[in-house]
């Protein structure tokens, strides 16, 4: 397979950056080789991003050499990687939703009609370049119109387009279904057997095992660890990335579900474009059983947790009750006075205020009450006590009280959230997306806080996209397809496969 | 009323209404542009109230149209750098920038104007340009083809921005740094040089549009522009961020302002009602521009200074 020469494709040899306080990369070194697929795998903060933006111009390291082929060089800019064959597909998509396929392939490049676009030429290479790699991308389609599936096989195409040898991947399996995933695996393939040199950045363990030929693991800014598949597993390369062992399979004790606490009926919801999100939803979720909602991101699963949270309103005729109490469209305070408690996705959004301290942040649901304000003045001995409890209870990392949210990082701010909605010790949980882009560290904790409130008699209901999140914590999961609950699968009986396709809306009795 | 309808008249008043139309078209169009690229420039009436007095300043003492116009441009191109400079290099937030640059431009060209002129003198207007033998068409001549170069350039500029926009690397590049900067950036575009670019462009239509409107009068006033530039901008979001679009808006006010003015000539409109039919051309266009608010989304980076990280 490998043109596997003795001159590597890249060498990064003691690169080392330093922020204000911090050391990024410590002396890292990363050889990767023709016709490799190289994994870097690291936490968040790790020191991933970091080198990777070094090699591809976007930092300068302080120390350290880059070699591409043998020869020394200094990547001063995008441009420049981009010209010596370095192709990087972003985790955040770098496309203009209003351009078309090619008009976003062509951006940067010289046009062989300048001033003037020359699409027609562009177009046909991108033709042949899907045709060779399998990559099915028609390009004169806008990229909003596109799948996003299909929009990272954009991203792919710019960088061969570009002719990139070697080609950064900074988590491109984050969007995907296991489908997808597997294609996704299948065009990596294409790209290794014709020699390309291919970086894969992941924290996805499986998919590590799956995909690498070498595996370089960072923790705090240095390599902490240099193996391969074969030498290590799953388990091990947690214990290297975390620096201890972690638990990937938590305890679950077998626990009787009992009454119904979360009950949907016939719940029908608008998204905000003013199509039907939700269409039509039954759901039952009873106290002591964590129920997973899977499903591809944008098949109403957000407007099924924002009606829940009181933060939407339902078509008439819907029902959610939370505790025999009917929440819809009645606001958020009630949804809370009935028992639940929301873990929001896009936390720094809807979960805190960056700008706030982190006490603030802790009362921001229960601030008005008696315990932390009398007469409209906060309580602030009463809150700083409160605040510290629930910072030493729930393990949340943080300067101080009055550090500003938004420099903790995600891991903690997640805790943080969690600690606020947990305190009130609540019997229904809502949580979306709890650990996305959260450590494998602190998302073991939040599995366990979460397990600890199903084993305390609480229904828990968890969004999420991951299916190993899922399939580690759930004892039921329902996926969700177009607005509707496609099917529900009891733990014992789920396995990925059966998963994955209902994701992509095939269940057997349902159309294919 | 049956005075208006008559084919004169009729024609006259168009002919007047894509007269007035001239100066929104330029600065709308050039407005566009920069938005295009992610920035607003809310000084458009600032620059054109400086090209306007510099051009006018120009014709008064040398006599030359042509270095009138010159200067008109080079002021607005002169105006361009300094708001590049101040919202692409040093990231200054872009609503509060323009408004410094139209307040500059407000005070700078009424105190240039009493230290330099005084009372106000009438300078040569630009001529109108008839085309050979379209312009002996009865009453079609008249309305389309009697105009000075200024209204001729402005309509040959429509085809010309949409073709800048949509068939060039250029506007290409311009379109991917309003709408996503970082993906530009992550090719090797350089936003700044874009949005530079763009702005500059913006601005220097933006001179061309008061220096159209200044020479077409013949004569300067303190706040010449009277709010021109603001509509201009209105327009960009009347025409969803498209050439045509804003070549509709600029029309339309232009032929409601003709309008108006050949009926409070007429009659049509009485004298007690003078002032407030002054409001016609902003009334309706913006009761247009309620009714026809399509779904049309601004360029997704507008307003967002860009820097790496």
């Amino acid at each position: 397979m490998a043109t596997d020469t003795d001159i590597p494709m890249l060498e990064m040899r003691g690169i080392t950056k330093r922020f204000p306080g911090v050391l990024a990369n410590d002396a890292v070194d990363l050889t990767v080789r023709s016709g490799e697929v190289h994994t870097l795998l690291g936490e968040n903060g790790a020191g991933k991003s970091t080198l990777m933006k070094i090699l591809f111009g976007l930092y300068q390291p302080d120390e350290g050499e880059i070699r591409l082929n043998g020869e020394a060089i200094e990547v001063e800019s995008p441009s420049f990687a981009i010209s010596h064959g370095i192709g990087m597909i972003h985790q955040h998509f770098m496309l203009v939703p209003t351009l078309t396929v090619a008009e976003n392939v062509a951006l940067g490049t010289r046009s062989t009609r300048w001033p003037l676009t020359d699409l027609p030429v562009v177009s046909r290479r991108v033709e042949e370049i899907s045709e060779k790699f399998g990559l099915a991308i028609d390009p004169s389609i806008e990229v909003w119109k596109l799948a996003v599936g299909e929009r990272q096989r954009v991203e792919i195409i710019k960088a061969l387009y570009r002719d990139a040898r070697l080609l950064v991947l900074d988590e491109p399996t984050a969007v995907l279904t296991p489908q997808e995933v597997e294609e996704f695996f299948g065009i990596l393939n294409e790209m290794r057997s014709s020699g390309h040199g291919l970086i894969f950045i992941s924290h996805k363990l499986r998919e590590v095992v799956a995909i690498s030929d070498e595996i370089t693991v960072l923790r705090n800014g240095r390599v902490t660890g240099h193996t391969t598949p074969a030498e290590s597993d799953r388990q091990q390369l947690a214990t290297m990335m975390v620096g201890r062992e972690v638990s990937l399979a938590p305890d679950r004790p077998e626990i009787e579900p009992g009454d119904s606490r979360l009950v949907i009926r016939n719940l029908v919801v608008e998204s905000d474009r003013g199509t039907t999100a939700v269409d039509g939803l039954d759901l039952d979720v009873r106290a002591g059983e964590i129920v997973g909602i899977a499903g591809v991101s944008g098949n109403g699963q957000r407007e099924l947790a924002e009606v829940i949270a009181g933060l939407r309103d339902a078509r008439a005729g819907s029902s959610v009750q939370v505790n025999g109490v009917e929440v819809v469209g009645q606001g958020a305070r009630l949804s809370r006075d009935a028992g639940l408690a929301y873990v929001p996705e896009e936390r720094m959004r809807d979960g805190a205020i960056g700008d706030f301290t982190v006490s603030e942040n802790l009362v921001l649901v229960d601030h008005g009450s008696e315990e932390f304000s009398r007469r409209g003045l906060l309580r602030f001995g009463m809150i700083r006590s409160h605040s510290q409890e629930l910072v030493d209870r729930f393990n949340v990392k943080t300067p101080g009280l009055d550090t500003t949210t938004s420099s903790l990082s995600g891991g903690n701010i997640q805790k943080l959230i969690l600690a606020r909605e947990l305190a009130s010790g609540p019997t229904v949980l809502l949580a979306a997306q709890p650990t996305r882009g959260v450590d494998i560290g602190a998302a073991e904790y939040i599995h366990a806080q979460i397990i600890e409130q199903r084993g305390a008699g609480a229904a828990a209901l968890v969004v999420s996209e991951d299916l190993d999140e899922l399939l580690a914590i759930a004892d039921r999961i329902a996926v969700m397809f177009e607005g509707r609950i496609i099917g529900i699968v009891e733990i014992e009986d789920a396995t990925r496969e059966t998963l994955g396709l209902m994701m992509a809306g095939i269940h057997e009795g349902s159309p294919a | 009323m049956s005075d208006f309808f008559t084919a004169t008249v009729l024609f006259s008043t168009l002919a007047a209404g894509i007269r007035l139309s001239t100066p929104f078209l330029f600065a709308g169009l050039g407005e566009m542009i920069g938005q295009k690229s992610g920035v607003l420039n809310l000084g458009v009436e600032g620059v054109m109230l400086l090209s306007a007095f510099f051009a006018y300043w120009t014709a008064l003492s040398t006599g030359s149209l042509w270095l009138a116009v010159l200067v008109g441009m080079l002021v607005g191109l002169l105006m361009g750098v300094v708001y590049g400079l101040i919202t692409v290099v040093f990231h200054a937030e872009q609503g509060i920038s323009g408004i410094g640059i139209f307040l500059f431009g407000l005070g700078f060209s009424d105190l240039m104007f009493q230290e330099n002129v005084g009372t106000p003198k009438f300078t040569s207007k630009l001529p109108s340009v008839d085309i050979p033998l379209l312009s002996d068409i009865p009453h079609v001549g008249v309305a389309f083809f009697q105009h000075s170069a200024m209204t001729y350039t402005a309509f040959v500029m429509v085809p010309l921005v949409m073709i800048l926009l949509r068939r060039t690397t250029f506007g290409t590049n311009i379109r991917a740094v309003g709408e996503n900067p970082e993906s530009a950036d992550s090719l090797g575009v350089s936003v700044a040089r874009m949005r530079f670019s763009a702005i500059v462009i913006g601005n220097t239509l933006a001179g061309v549009a008061g220096t159209a409107l200044v020479l077409e009068l013949g004569i300067f006033q303190p706040n010449l522009t009277a709010g021109r530039g603001f509509i201009a901008i209105a327009l960009v979001y009347f025409g969803a961020w498209r050439a045509p679009g804003v070549m509709a808006g600029a029309l339309l006010y232009g032929l409601v302002e003709a309008t108006v003015i050949t009926w409070k000539a007429l009659g049509i409109i009485p004298r007690s009602l003078s002032d407030i039919s002054a409001m016609a051309p902003a009334v309706i266009t913006i009761g247009a521009l309620v009714i026809l608010a399509r779904r049309v989304k601004p360029p997704a980076a507008l307003t967002q200074p860009f820097s790496r990280h």
